[in-house]
This record gives structure tokens, sequence and C-alpha cells, in this order.
């Protein structure tokens, strides 16, 4: 018996998928159990596939899952589509009666339970829109998913929608439910009746990043919507406001993190959210938080690109814009977060360090990442630390040098209001009281301090993470959201008695030159894994560590699996 | 501070404008509403854009953010938010507030924000040494437009009206005008709300059409019956071509951007951090 299952709903966009698979979720956290999900959606707001899916299990879940257990088919474009991906012996629920032969016929032992979900939801419910909650029942009747757990998810879901609304909900529940138990002709090999009580919370990225903002006492947010950022902007702009918190929706992205400045500048814990474009857009102002050394955090939702690109869809292409993005030597923090509760403490980092380095950190995570929810522990406010600025004492304050030049490279930063630290923050390079100034010297010596605070944060936070066998000669070394799909290939490769050694930094600038230069230097094949086309941390760990890499890279605007990062070692290894 | 003449507010660096720059007359007016008002410089904060008008903050005493072209109006929205007890100045040239900034006047305006916006105009670029800009009469001849502009220029006045600053006014930094610039940025410091002031504020150096001498002649006081609140009337003295009124075209009260930050607050609750509320949404 597997561990977990896939559970993958499919459809079309608008028939409910998202809130179904929500439901689900929901239910099978309550049920005890640990989730993973992973959606797609098109950018449109009406029309194109759209698809749910669910990985469930006991043990704490890092991928996405290779391939479906369980396919429910909405329609049967979605049915077709969809059921290349369904395993051998999977379950499969389509829309029709037992009768119904399916378009596309197929060889694979599923077992089939055509479920006749418009028909029910249209004449027996007599809403079309109910079909999702008809899948809902069919779903908690074949794999025993309490009844009443969901029953009181879709109450809390969806009584928000009014009385009437509710009631069909609940009433095409019951009916998706009373149909499979008459149908189903074979038993079902799927159990997931509750195991236990869950003490986790099931969160995706973008809520993780806004949470630990919260909690880290971040109480600025601006920002200007872009999909797959916006939801976490949405969630600040109902919840900051119960803690005294302000959010302001800019008229771009240039304004949004003008805003942030202006009000890291007066004292507060600032940020901004956006995908690529917004960060193409930011990138001036970047290069003014560096020089005037304005503590300031903004998170990069990727999305596919160059251009509109495809908003929906993940990638990791703007590795370059975060390390480089702006005129002139810049110095910034980048971090990419690995999972979603890494989100939670990547964002927790970031305020700490950019307080305590007076510097701009940038986050980057991608569209997966930010939409997909996990199961994470329940995160305890007493765990949080929070760093304090460096404030000017009051004998600094007589002859005050607001960017005074001191071994750490970090000066004293006095906030208007306070005292009578007047200061100009500079966007022109400046000598030590902040005035302008282009003396030669001058711009190397304070070039050099900005580029000074870099060296030590790795007394701040963990840089890295590494595992697996240290003289592996065979090694994976990427960033960001593709940890997880690395982990699990990396365990069954393990298992199977390959060598590998895994290195994810958790910090891209500064990158723990150290620690990779001894990962790199006994290695005979390193592969680095990128969702991206040209391949940009390969890229930078050549030219860098002077290593030759293997690089992996996927271009589709759908996260990787553990299959894909598996074969190719396997293939790597028996070459 | 002890002493609040207009010298105490002296900043530390001279200014670097060439002698005779219309922009002295508003840095001197500066000084003289601090000292009038006896404002405490640490509870000043000027932002800036870039030009020879944006390097301002360098000159006087108080906070200062001195940042990227066109960008100053958002930082300074920034600042007063997140700290409302400061007196917030953004001040900025015409191509810096009309031209590659021109996007975030409507929204600054609208908002209402509490804090005052000068725009030193001087027709062109200064700092990039002589260039048309927004605000440069057709067919003005200068360094990139040798043979002409070929665009109408940007009324300032009428744009800040319709984008619904609640107070709207012209100063003009010549000697003449000196006591009236110090008046009107007064006032405008005392009104709560988004206050806008066009300075007419020539550059000697590179323009040679729009001068002291020129706007001596052109520039006539709003009359004393003018009425303030009507904005109708604001417009169509603001776009009368034959004049160059000068004075408060328009001033009204509304709630700021701060007072109904406040009223989001109290339809939010005050729910403090209540960590295990927020987890419900997750689980
Ligand atoms: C993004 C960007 N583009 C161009 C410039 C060059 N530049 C500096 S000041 C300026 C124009 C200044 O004109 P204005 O705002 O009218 O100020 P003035 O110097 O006339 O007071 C320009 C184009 C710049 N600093 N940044
Ligand atoms: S160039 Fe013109 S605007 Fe600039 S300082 Fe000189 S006179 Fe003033
Ligand atoms: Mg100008």
């Amino acid at each position: 018996m597997p561990t977990d299952y896939v559970i993958r709903i499919a459809g079309e966009s608008g028939e409910g998928i998202v809130l179904s698979g929500e439901i689900v979720t929901l239910a099978l956290s309550r049920s005890g159990f640990n989730i993973f999900t992973f959606s797609t959606y098109p950018a449109e707001v009406r029309g194109g596939p759209s698809m749910f899916q669910i990985r469930t299990g006991a043990n704490r879940l890092r991928s996405q899952g290779d391939s479906v257990d369980i396919l429910v088919a909405l329609n049967d474009d979605a049915c077709d589509e969809n059921l290349k991906d369904l395993n051998e012996d999977g379950l499969l629920i389509c829309d029709g009666t037992p009768e119904k032969q399916l378009n596309s016929p197929f060889d694979k032992k599923v077992i089939n339970c055509p479920i006749p979900i418009t028909e029910i939801a249209s004449k027996e419910v007599g809403v079309y829109r109910c079909k999702n909650m008809v899948v809902i029942g069919a779903l908690s009747n074949l794999l025993n998913i309490d009844y009443s757990i969901i029953e009181s998810v879709i109450k809390e879901k969806t009584s928000r929608k009014g009385s009437h609304v509710l009631e069909k909900n609940l009433l095409a529940f019951k009916l998706g439910f009373d149909y499979a138990e008459i149908h189903k002709t074979k038993p079902i090999p799927y159990n997931l009746g509750p195991i236990g009580k869950s003490e986790k919370l099931v969160i995706s990225g973008n809520e993780a990043l806004a949470l630990g903002a919260l909690m880290s006492g971040c109480r600025f947010y601006a920002a200007y919507p872009i999909t797959p950022a916006t939801d976490l902007m949405e969630w600040l702009a109902l919840e900051l406001p119960g803690v005294g918190g302000v959010v302001i929706q800019a008229e771009d992205e240039i304004s949004a993190l003008g805003m942030v400045l202006g009000a890291s500048f007066a004292g507060q814990k600032a940020f901004t959210a956006t995908s690529g474009p917004g960060l193409s857009l930011m990138v001036e102002l970047i290069g003014i938080a560096s020089m005037a050394e304005i503590p300031s955090v903004i998170v990069d939702v990727q999305r596919g690109g160059p251009g509109t690109g495809m908003p929906t869809k993940t990638e990791q292409s703007d590795l370059n814009l975060a390390l480089y993005g702006t005129h002139g030597d810049a110095s910034r923090i980048v971090l990419a977060p690995t999972n979603v509760e890494d989100c939670f403490f990547q964002i927790i980092n970031a305020f700490n360090l950019s307080e305590k380095y007076q510097l701009p950190v940038i986050i980057l995570s991608d569209q997966s990442l930010g939409h997909r929810k996990e199961s994470i522990r329940r995160p305890v406010m007493a765990d949080i630390k929070q760093s304090k600025r460096l404030r000017p004492g009051d004998d600094e304050i007589k002859d005050y040098r607001r960017y005074g030049l001191t071994p750490a490279g970090v000066s004293p930063m006095a906030i208007p209001g306070e005292n009578a630290g007047y200061y100009v923050a500079q966007g022109l390079e400046h000598d030590e009281y902040g005035s302008p100034c282009y003396d030669p010297e001058n711009h190397l010596r304070m070039t050099a301090k900005r580029f000074r605070k870099l060296q030590n944060i790795s007394g701040d936070i963990n840089m890295f993470e590494k595992y697996g066998k240290q003289d592996a000669s065979t090694g994976i070394i990427g960033w960001g959201s593709t940890e997880g799909a690395v982990r699990d290939a990396f365990e069954r490769l393990d298992a199977e008695g390959y060598g590998v050694e895994v290195f994810y930094p958790k910090v891209l600038n500064p990158l723990p030159d150290k620690a990779i230069r001894n990962f790199l230097k006994n290695k005979k094949t390193i592969l680095v894994p990128e969702i991206n086309y040209t391949g940009q941390f390969a890229m930078l760990l050549r030219g860098k560590y002077l290593k030759q890499v293997t690089p992996l890279n996927i271009c589709g605007g759908i996260p990787f699996t553990a299959k894909e990062i598996y074969s190719k070692v396997r293939e790597l290894c028996n070459r | 501070m002890t002493r609040y003449t207009p010298l105490d507010y002296i900043g530390r660096n001279k200014p670097v404008w060439c002698a005779g720059c219309g922009d002295y007359g508003v840095l001197t007016a500066l000084f003289n509403v601090f000292s009038q008002k006896k404002i405490d410089a640490k509870n000043v904060a000027i932002i800036s854009g870039i030009g020879c008008s944006g390097r301002l903050p360098d000159f006087i005493k108080a906070y200062g953010f001195h940042g990227a072209h066109g960008r100053a109006l958002p930082i300074a929205i920034g600042v007063k938010v997140a700290n409302p007890s400061l007196n917030v100045f953004v001040v900025g040239g015409d191509g810096d507030g009309l031209s590659i900034g021109a996007g975030h006047f409507p929204h600054a305006a609208r908002k209402n924000i509490d804090m005052t916006y000068i725009l030193m105009d001087n027709s062109l670029f200064g700092m990039t040494k002589g260039q048309f800009s927004p605000t440069s009469p057709c067919k003005f001849e200068s360094g990139s437009s040798p043979y002409g502009t070929l665009e109408e220029p940007m009324d300032p006045i009428a744009l800040s009206l319709i984008y619904g600053s609640t107070f709207v006014a012209r100063g003009y930094s010549g000697p003449s005008k000196l006591n009236d610039l110090i008046n009107l940025i007064r006032q405008a410091m005392e009104h709560k709300g988004f206050s806008f002031i066009h300075v007419l504020s020539p550059c000697i150096t590179y323009n040679k059409v729009v001068t002291f001498q020129s706007l001596n002649a052109q520039v006539v006081d709003i009359d004393e019956k003018h009425e303030i609140t009507d904005r109708n009337e604001a417009l169509a003295l603001a776009l009368r071509e034959e004049k160059l009124y000068v004075g408060l075209f328009y001033k009204i009260t509304k709630p700021t951007f701060g007072e109904r930050l406040i009223t989001i607050s109290e339809k939010c609750g005050k729910r403090g951090l209540d960590i295990e509320r927020l987890y419900v949404n997750f689980t």
C-alpha cells in the first residue's frame, strides 16, 4: 500500500473546481492527514481547463506526486485530457451513467465509477453550478472521507452565500454521496477516514508569507495587484487593519515600492509583493533602497515570462533580475524559500535582515509555491525573533553621520520625529553625513561599506540546507520551490542505493560560497534543476565556482515532479 | 530646537544652484515659514525628486529623502501614513512632477493625503542643462528642441484642481512676491489635506523665454473677490490665457487619507494580534 494518494479534480474554469478542492483539502486535514495541493487554471476569468490536485497521506508531503490515483472529471474534455496521468489501477469518477462509453477508451485496469454529475446537479438539485458538490459527495463515499467533517466544511465555506445556496449545496453533496453508495460495483481500495486530529495549518505559500509578515511586526503593505501575488494583498487587506496596520493599493509597482521606502524611512517595517512585470518596474527604486540604505522587503511570486508571459504558470526565471536588477553595483539580499513552511520563516528572516543591515531584501517565491497549500506546523509567536534597527544614541546625534563608516558597514539610522538626527536619505553618492559627494575614493569607500554589510549575515540565518552522502560523486544543487521534488527523488534514490548529495542555498545573494565550494569539490556530476529555459542558476554556478554542471531545465509553466528528477539522476549515474 | 529664526533652518550643505536661480526664493520662503510657525525641524520630512529643484532638502535643516526622478510623491505618502504627526513636504521640478512622475500626481491628490507639494516650475529641465519640459511654451527652442517644441504646455493648476487637490495655489519666487509665497506655503502647511503650490521659479541659466522679466510682466494677483471654494471658478481662472494668476485658487475641506484610514480600522475592528483567530482560516 502506498503511504499517500493523489486526488485530482479536473474540469473547466467556472465549474467550481477550486472550491471543491479546498473543501476536500480542509476535510482531509481535519481528518488528520497531511496535504500538498497543486492546481492549474487559466489566466482568463472564465473558460479554459482547470484542475485542483490534492496529495494526502499520513506523513509529510513535499511534492505534488508523480501521477494520479483518483481522477474526478467534471466534463468529457477534462476526462480525455487527464486520463493519461491516471495510474494503471486508479479510480476514475467521470460524468455519466454506468452505460456511458468514454470518448477515449483506455486499456488500463482503472476502476470506473461514473456519476451523472451534471444530471444530478441540474435535474435533481436544480442548480447546474452544484456539480462540484455532487463530486464532493461521491468522493466522500468512495474514499470514505468523513461525511460530517465534509458537511461542516461545506457549511463554513458556502453559508456566506445565503441559506438557499447552502441548502442546495448540502443537497447536492448528499445526492452525490448516495448515488455513489448505490452504484459502486467494486470494492474501492482507498480509505481516507479520520486517522486523528490535525494540529497543523493548511496554508498556501502566499498566505504563509502574509502571515509571517504580520507576525514579524510588519504594519505597512503597499502593492499593485498582479497574478500570482494578489491573494497575498487581499489577505493582508483583510487582516492588517485589525492589528493597526495599513494596506495601500498603489497606482503602479513603482509607487508601491516608493511607499514602502517612505514608510520604512519613517520607521515602519514595510513590504510589497509582486510578480515579474512588477519587479521589472521596481528595479530603479531597489537601487535607491540600496544606495540610501533603506530597510525594505520585496516579494516576487514569479510567473512565466518574459513580457506578460504566463500569469498563472510557474517559472524561476526572475533569478537574474532579483540578483542583478538595477543599474550600478547595488547590494541586496535575495532569499529563496523552498516550501510553504519556509515561506513563513524566510519572510521573518527578510524583515530581520533588512532591519539589521538596512538594505532591500528580495524573496523569490513562484506561482506553484505561492498557490499550493501544504500542511505546516503551527507557528508560535514566542519563537519569532525580531531584529531592531541600529539607532543613533544622543552622543551620536550631535555630529550625526547617517552613513558613518563602521567595521560592519551598518550605520545608525535616525527616524524622523524622534530626535534631531536630521539627514537626507540620499540616492546620490554621499559622504558619511549624507551630503552628495563624488570623490573617487569616497565612491569606492561607500560602495565597499554597502557591500560589507553582506559579509556577516551567515551569523544571522541558516544560509543553506544540505543532505545526503557527503562523499557522493553525484550532487543536486538548486534553489527555491524545486526542493520538494528533489527531496522526494533523493529519498527514492537513496533507498535504492544511489549515492547523492543535495544542496539548497536559502540565501541566493550573498551565496554561502564556502559551503558551496565544499559541496562541489568532489562531485563528478552536478545536476542543477531549474524551471527556466536558460539555466540562470547553473550559469551563475559555472561562472562563480568554475565548475561544470549539468542543467536540468523545464519551461512549461508547471513544477517538477519527483519522477523527472529521479529519472535524470538515474540516467546520469548509469551512464 | 531652541531658536527659530530663519537662519536656524539652514542645512549642512550650501546650495549648489546658480546664483540668481528662482529656487532660492522657495528655499527662503520655507526658512521663513518654519521660523514663523516655530516648527521643530525634527518633525519635518522633505521628500524630493531629481532635478535642480530636487536638491532643496540638502540645503535645509530637516529630515529629507532625495530619491528617484519622479517618485517623490509615493515616497512621501509612505512617510505620512507611517507617521501622521510629521509635516511632510514634497518638492520637485516640472519635469519631475509632470513628465516622468506625472502618473503619481493624480493619485496623491485624490487621496487628499495631508502634505504640501511644491512644484518648482522653470519650464524646462534645468539639471540636464536645458531641454524642454511639459510646461515649456509651444515652439520653445531648447537643447532638445532646436527647431521648437511641437507640444502644447500642460497646466499644473488646472490638472491639480481636476485631480482633487483640496488646496491649489500659484506662487512666484520673484522678490516682489516672496512675501506672498511665504503666506501661501504657510497656509498650505496649515491646510489639512493635499496642498499643491505651483511656484513659478525661473531658471536664469537656460531659460531665455520664461524669465523673471517676462514673469514680472505676466503675473497678476487673484482678485480678492474670487470664491476659493468654487472649483469651476478656480478652473476658469486657471485657464484664462492672457494672465498668469498668482494666489490661492481653491481651498476646501474634505476628510484626509489619514482620517479615511481610521474608518477602515473601525470597520475592521481592533482585533489585536490574535494568532489563534488567524489560524482558524487555515484549519
Ligand atoms: C530615470 C531618470 N531619467 C532621467 C534622469 C535625468 N534627469 C535628471 S533631472 C531631469 C529633469 C529635471 O527637470 P525638472 O524636474 O524640471 O527639474 P529642474 O532641474 O528643472 O529643477 C532629468 C531628465 C534621471 N535622473 N533619472
Ligand atoms: S540650471 Fe537653472 S534651475 Fe538649475 S540651478 Fe541653475 S538657474 Fe537654477
Ligand atoms: Mg524644471
